[in-house]
């Protein structure tokens, strides 16, 4: 049997057992447990699993991303969230109520644009998304960061207490998309960018928390 | 026994070296050295399939792009897909497939593409090599990894891991992939002339071979992550 954090590749057993579950990442084969992508092994109460390394998004419902308009249709505009399938933006999800009888929906949003919006509901293999959200918006200033999606957790940390402390020494807006994108308006950007570089590379450490604050003490 | 141009015993195998992550903007990549055969591999996905029409409704489409760089052979290798690459382009994806998840990915498409910087025989097996690390690297979900090697008969005698000069003697050059954690076999093709004993020989020697290669790939995947994310 793994321990709690062990580093396994695809294919590695995890338990030859059947009373455990098979959880994230993982299938089972027979009476084996077997991880399906790299990261490390997790163990809650009776469910093995694997926290992946890297991985491209998932969409999950209720996540905020960062999207790009790639097209416009009659009711709404497609857009591309770094996932395995398009999203869709319907008219029904803006704030706003647009007659397209009298307006040009490129007006609104153009293809190019940049958007941060929430995932209202996914099926197997489409995605739906809205404005609705106080937090949605269109991004028009600030910079705009790439990190593996499978990083952002530590990004955000527990409770959100590592963006909090980031937030706090930069003065920074942060707006993190789940699918790997990071917006950054006013403050300290340059030290966001580094103080997110440094996660990005020790991502899989111990007490990443309170490096981050060490690095920000020094470098504020 | 029989004794090697480069000095290697019978069922050795030549030099391995392999690098997962050597490509930033791919999701996935790796390098494998065989000898001298060098093979890059880089995995872009799962992403939309385009065009739509070859949108398969239940898994994702898996797509291998197989090719010689015009320097890698002593003769220039005329870009663009020839019959060869066609072929292997083909057997490479057919060796992936079994491990990956692709029901997982409905309408999508997973491409891995396969660039051969230095040919010196046994091209596909690296290539199968690169692509499984590159696979694994990208954290797309996977049964298992691939390991492949060829074997061949000289002098009546079973060699492993064939040099281009050595396929030149050899009565017959048989590749083979395998899943090792199953030791199921996903690619076998078969050059040459024969005793169905001696496959069977052919095939065992191939296995061993896999299984040391496949230490190599997991080595190369925890340097990745664990040692060289330290830095």
């Amino acid at each position: 049997m793994k321990k709690e954090k062990e580093f396994v590749l695809p294919g590695d057993v995890l338990v030859k057992s059947l009373d455990w579950l098979p959880g994230k990442n993982c299938y089972r084969d027979g009476e084996e447990i077997v991880a399906k992508k790299l990261g490390l092994v997790q163990i809650k109460n009776r469910v093995i699993s694997v926290i992946p390394f890297n991985s491209i998004y998932l969409p999950r419902a209720g996540d905020m991303v960062v999207g790009k308009v790639v097209d416009i249709q009659s009711n709404g505009w497609i857009v591309d969230i770094n996932t395995a399938y398009d999203a869709f933006l319907p008219l029904a999800g803006m704030k706003q109520f647009i007659d397209i009888t009298k307006t040009d929906l490129s007006t609104i949003l153009d293809v190019g644009d940049l958007i941060y919006a929430k995932i209202e509901r996914v099926s197997k293999t489409s995605v739906y998304l809205s404005m609705k959200d106080p937090l949605c918006k269109k991004i028009q200033t600030g910079r705009l960061l790439t990190i593996n999606p499978a990083k952002i957790p530590r990004v955000i940390g527990r409770g959100g207490s590592m963006v909090s402390i980031i937030k706090k020494a930069s003065g920074s807006k942060i707006f993190i998309g789940q699918n790997g994108f990071i917006w950054i308006e006013g403050g300290k950007e340059e030290l966001v960018i580094k103080a997110i570089k440094l996660i990005d590379r020790e991502f899989y450490k111990e007490g990443l928390t309170d490096r981050v604050a060490k690095f920000l003490e020094e470098n504020a | 026994m029989l004794k090697r141009a480069d000095g290697r015993k019978p069922e050795e195998l030549r030099p391995i070296t392999i690098r997962a992550g050597v490509i930033e903007q791919a999701n996935g990549s790796a390098l494998v050295q065989m000898g001298k055969t060098t093979a890059v591999a880089a995995v872009y996905g799962p992403k939309s399939m385009y065009p739509r029409h070859l949108r398969l409704p239940d898994r994702a489409v898996l797509e291998t792009i197989y090719a010689m760089v015009p320097f890698s052979t002593k003769e220039r290798v005329r870009p663009g897909p020839s019959r060869r690459s066609i072929e292997l382009c083909k057997v490479i994806r057919q060796a992936l497939e079994p491990v990956i998840f692709l029901e997982e990915f409905p309408k999508a498409q997973i491409d891995v593409y396969i660039d051969i910087l230095q040919a010196d025989a046994g091209t596909r097996t690296a290539a199968i090599n690169a692509a499984s690390v590159a696979l694994a690297d990208a954290g797309v979900p996977m049964r298992d990894l691939v390991s492949a090697v060829a074997v061949g008969k000289i002098d009546g005698e079973y060699v492993l891991d064939l040099t281009s000069e050595e396929e030149d003697l050899t009565a017959c050059d048989l590749p083979v992939a395998v899943i090792p954690r199953k030791e199921q076999v996903t690619l076998m093709q078969l050059d040459g002339d024969v005793s169905p004993e001696d496959v069977k020989k052919l095939v065992r020697l191939a296995l061993k071979g896999c299984q040391t290669i496949y230490q190599k790939q997991r080595e190369a995947l925890k340097r990745r992550w664990i040692d060289e994310g330290a830095k």
